[in-house]
């Protein structure tokens, strides 16, 4: 699968965020590079604390500062440079060109207004409908996504709702103003299998109609590979492995990934015991000088200990870092 | 050969309070008429959606949760009558981990602080041989005496299961309630714990009684699985016959919703529609006849009781032998993956070897 010839709706360049002061600073996200195109999705996957919301956040320009602070990269969006662009425009992006999906709606949808206003706010600022037009929008959204009795709910209060349902409402939220990339940091996280596949159709549904781009960040392999057109593996702030998604699952280089595809229980394939990689993700003011994942690799030398492995396409948009991949005659 | 545990009719209903006077307005039909039996050294999984009452059956076993009705035997001693006393003295032979063990774990105590107290409190250890028992429990969980003065924040997740699976162990228990002790950790972490817990099951024969939502994480741990769904059992069977042949409409949607880590297989297409109903207010008839897509007039009106259909028990109006078994495959040694990973393991092999421990 080749990269779409046409320029990325969004992409991101050496991208470093860093939290705390002084001496206590640490890089959460350090030197993250990847494009989204129309009508694709990008995932990005990986474990706890590896930086995924972070980056997401970033893109949104939504990082607490202090404690956060961008130490470097560029992003830009359909030629914006999203770094520069002043407060107001960013405002305006975010909710209408841009769209947000959280894992819990609950803490994005405000619990005082009715599903229905929070949408037709956003359509009466960013797409500046008549209240009453808006209205009709809400609920025609309500409907795109699938809820049951539309013209009711939009009056519903949030905690009126189910998890799927609230769900629902954030996706129409996000959708309301058409936009061009919508972000969704693990949308389907907090629900339950039958939901999750309902919401995920949901969203390639509205992709295959709309052209969105999709950045999914997630931690579920099974969900990169059902939804995702390429996947960025990332590890303790870093991107480890980048591909398209069958490339990574039929080749997969970088142990991380190949100890993450074999530590995931399967439910079609027999396994007396899951693989595990040892050792646990190092803490993030942990000072590392070379590959960050050397303290869990059995193939680690002294080289990895020391110098970090720059990102190397070993095939066509196939991308990864580490010393010794393609590991098969690898010798520590 | 009699079970381990016997389950029968177990229902716990809560009630529904509102208004100043707190006055009870319905109930909660949280897990009705329940009864499976748990063998030792075996492990029952319960599996089912958000709500489906798996937590309040698995703190019902331990009286956590006072059943509103039921029966429950453990090596043939009657649970629901037990005196308070007693209840603590059974405790020392059925045990309960959790989700977030750090919930559990006393945050002034040491490790060494939190094995103690069950080892002394049901007369496991002695003053003279404590140390040398907590070593044990720990070594069993892959944790070192270093770890024993330390306390639970300073653990990372994957850490602080195993302090309390240490816990649990401390007084040899025959069966353990696992509620959702992977849910919350990363696949590489799940994968130590999984392991861990199946170790232990071969070494000291424990039974486990192991609620998830993840059908992947059953499927590989599980020996028989009972499915439920709003408050109900509604399929049991050995977990290759359930994985193979899933009898009931809601198991087929349950493992058809599940995403498999293989571009190669296809997209998931969603099975069922709709949301999970109340628990206050279950539908009619069969409970899930809102979203079955075979439900027919008879579902709506009638509720399937649970039917014994080969090794499996089933409550479907319309189950049937199955005619087709879903194939699974063993792991492809011939794989980029299979063979990648058989040189990490080869290359940790050898580091054991080198670097002395
Ligand atoms: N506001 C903040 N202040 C300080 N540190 C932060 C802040 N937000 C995130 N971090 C840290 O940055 C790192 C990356 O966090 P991030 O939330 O991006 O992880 P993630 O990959 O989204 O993990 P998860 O899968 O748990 O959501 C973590 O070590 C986290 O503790
Ligand atoms: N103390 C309580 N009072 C009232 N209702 C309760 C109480 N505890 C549980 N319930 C209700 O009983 C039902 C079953 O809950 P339970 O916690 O057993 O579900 P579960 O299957 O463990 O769900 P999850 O997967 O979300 O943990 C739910 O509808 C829940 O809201
Ligand atoms: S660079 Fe070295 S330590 Fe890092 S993943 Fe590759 S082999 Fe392992
Ligand atoms: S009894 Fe009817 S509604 Fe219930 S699962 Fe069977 S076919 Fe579906
Ligand atoms: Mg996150
Ligand atoms: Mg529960």
């Amino acid at each position: 699968m080749m990269t779409p010839a046409d320029p990325p709706i969004l992409s991101v360049e050496d991208l470093r965020v860093e939290f705390g002061v002084d001496r206590n600073v640490f890089r959460a996200v350090d030197g993250v590079s990847f494009s989204v195109h129309r009508g694709r999705t990008l995932g990005i996957v990986g474990e706890s604390g590896c930086g995924k919301s972070v980056t997401s956040l970033a893109i949104m320009r939504l990082v607490s500062a202090p404690p956060g602070r961008y130490a470097g990269g560029r992003i830009t969006f359909d030629g914006q440079d999203l770094l520069t662009l002043p407060d107001a425009q960013m405002r305006a992006l975010r909710g209408g060109r841009m769209g947000m999906i959280f894992q819990e709606p609950m803490t994005s949808l405000n619990p005082v207004y009715t599903c229905g206003a929070q949408i037709i706010e956003s359509l009466k600022v960013h797409a500046n409908l008549s209240a009453q037009a808006a209205r009709e929008r809400a609920i025609e959204l309500f409907d795109l996504v699938g809820l049951p009795s539309p013209s009711k709910r939009v009056d519903d209060y949030p905690h009126q709702l189910s998890g799927g349902q609230r769900q629902r409402v954030m996706i129409a939220l996000a959708l309301a103003n058409d936009p061009d990339l919508l972000i969704a940091d693990e949308p389907t996280t907090a629900l339950d299998v039958t939901i999750q596949a309902q919401i995920l159709e949901l969203m390639k549904d509205l992709q295959d109609r709309t052209g969105t781009a999709i950045l999914l960040i997630t931690h579920d392999l099974g969900v990169v590979a059902e939804t995702c057109d390429e996947v960025v593996v990332m590890y303790a702030g870093t991107v480890v492995e980048q591909a398209p998604t069958a490339a990574l699952f039929a080749d997969p280089q970088h142990p991380y990934t190949i100890g993450l595809m074999a530590a995931v229980p399967r439910i079609d394939v027999d396994a007396d015991r899951l693989a595990t990689i040892e050792g646990s993700v190092p803490p993030p003011w942990a000072v590392l000088k070379g590959c960050r994942f050397a303290s869990r690799c059995p193939l680690a030398d002294d080289r990895c200990k020391t110098q970090p492995p720059p990102l190397r396409a070993i095939a066509d948009a196939h991308r990864v870092a580490c010393w010794h991949a393609p590991i098969e005659g690898a010798r520590p | 050969m009699s079970a381990l545990l016997e389950v029968e009719g177990l229902t716990k209903h809560f009630p529904v309070r509102r208004g100043l006077l707190r006055r009870v307005v319905g109930t909660v039909q949280a897990v009705t008429d329940v009864s499976f039996t748990v063998n030792a050294g075996e492990t029952l999984a319960i599996v089912g959606e958000s709500g489906c009452g798996k937590s309040t059956t698995g703190r019902a076993l331990l009286r956590l949760i006072e059943p509103t009705s039921g029966t429950m035997r453990l090596d043939g001693t009657d649970l629901m009558t037990l005196s308070r006393a007693d209840l603590r003295q059974m405790r020392k032979r059925m045990q309960i981990i959790f989700q977030d063990p750090y919930g559990s774990l006393n945050p002034r105590m040491t490790v060494r602080e939190v094995l103690s107290e069950p080892l002394l409190l049901h007369g496991v250890a002695t003053q003279a041989n404590l140390q040398a028992k907590v070593a044990e429990v720990l070594g069993l969980c892959g944790l070192s005496s270093f770890h024993a003065e330390r306390y639970p924040h300073e653990f990372s997740g994957g850490q602080r299961q195993r302090v309390g699976i240490a816990r649990a162990l401390a007084t040899r228990p025959r069966l353990i309630v696992c509620d959702e002790p992977v849910s919350a950790l990363d696949v590489s972490v799940q994968a130590q714990i999984v392991n861990l817990l199946q170790d232990i099951q071969k070494q000291l024969g424990v039974a486990y009684v192991f609620i998830s939502h993840d059908l992947a994480v059953v499927r590989h741990i599980a020996t028989r699985v009972a499915v439920m769904y709003l408050g109900r059992m509604v399929e049991e069977a050995p977990s290759a016959e359930l994985f193979a042949a899933p009898l009931h409409p809601y198991t087929r949607s349950l493992i058809a919703a599940a995403p498999r880590p293989d571009p190669s297989a296809g997209r998931v297409h969603a099975s069922v529609e709709g949301d999970l109903p109340s628990a206050m207010n279950p539908p009619t008839g069969c409970a899930f006849h809102p979203r079955c897509p075979l439900a027919v007039d008879r579902c709506r009106a009638e509720r399937p009781e649970l039917r014994t259909i080969g090794d499996t028990r089933v409550a479907c109006h319309l189950a049937e032998p199955a005619t087709m078994r879903a194939q699974t495959r063993p792991l492809d040694a011939n794989t980029p993956l299979a063979r990648r990973l058989a040189v990490l393991a080869a290359a940790r092999t050898r580091n054991k070897e080198t670097t002395p421990a």
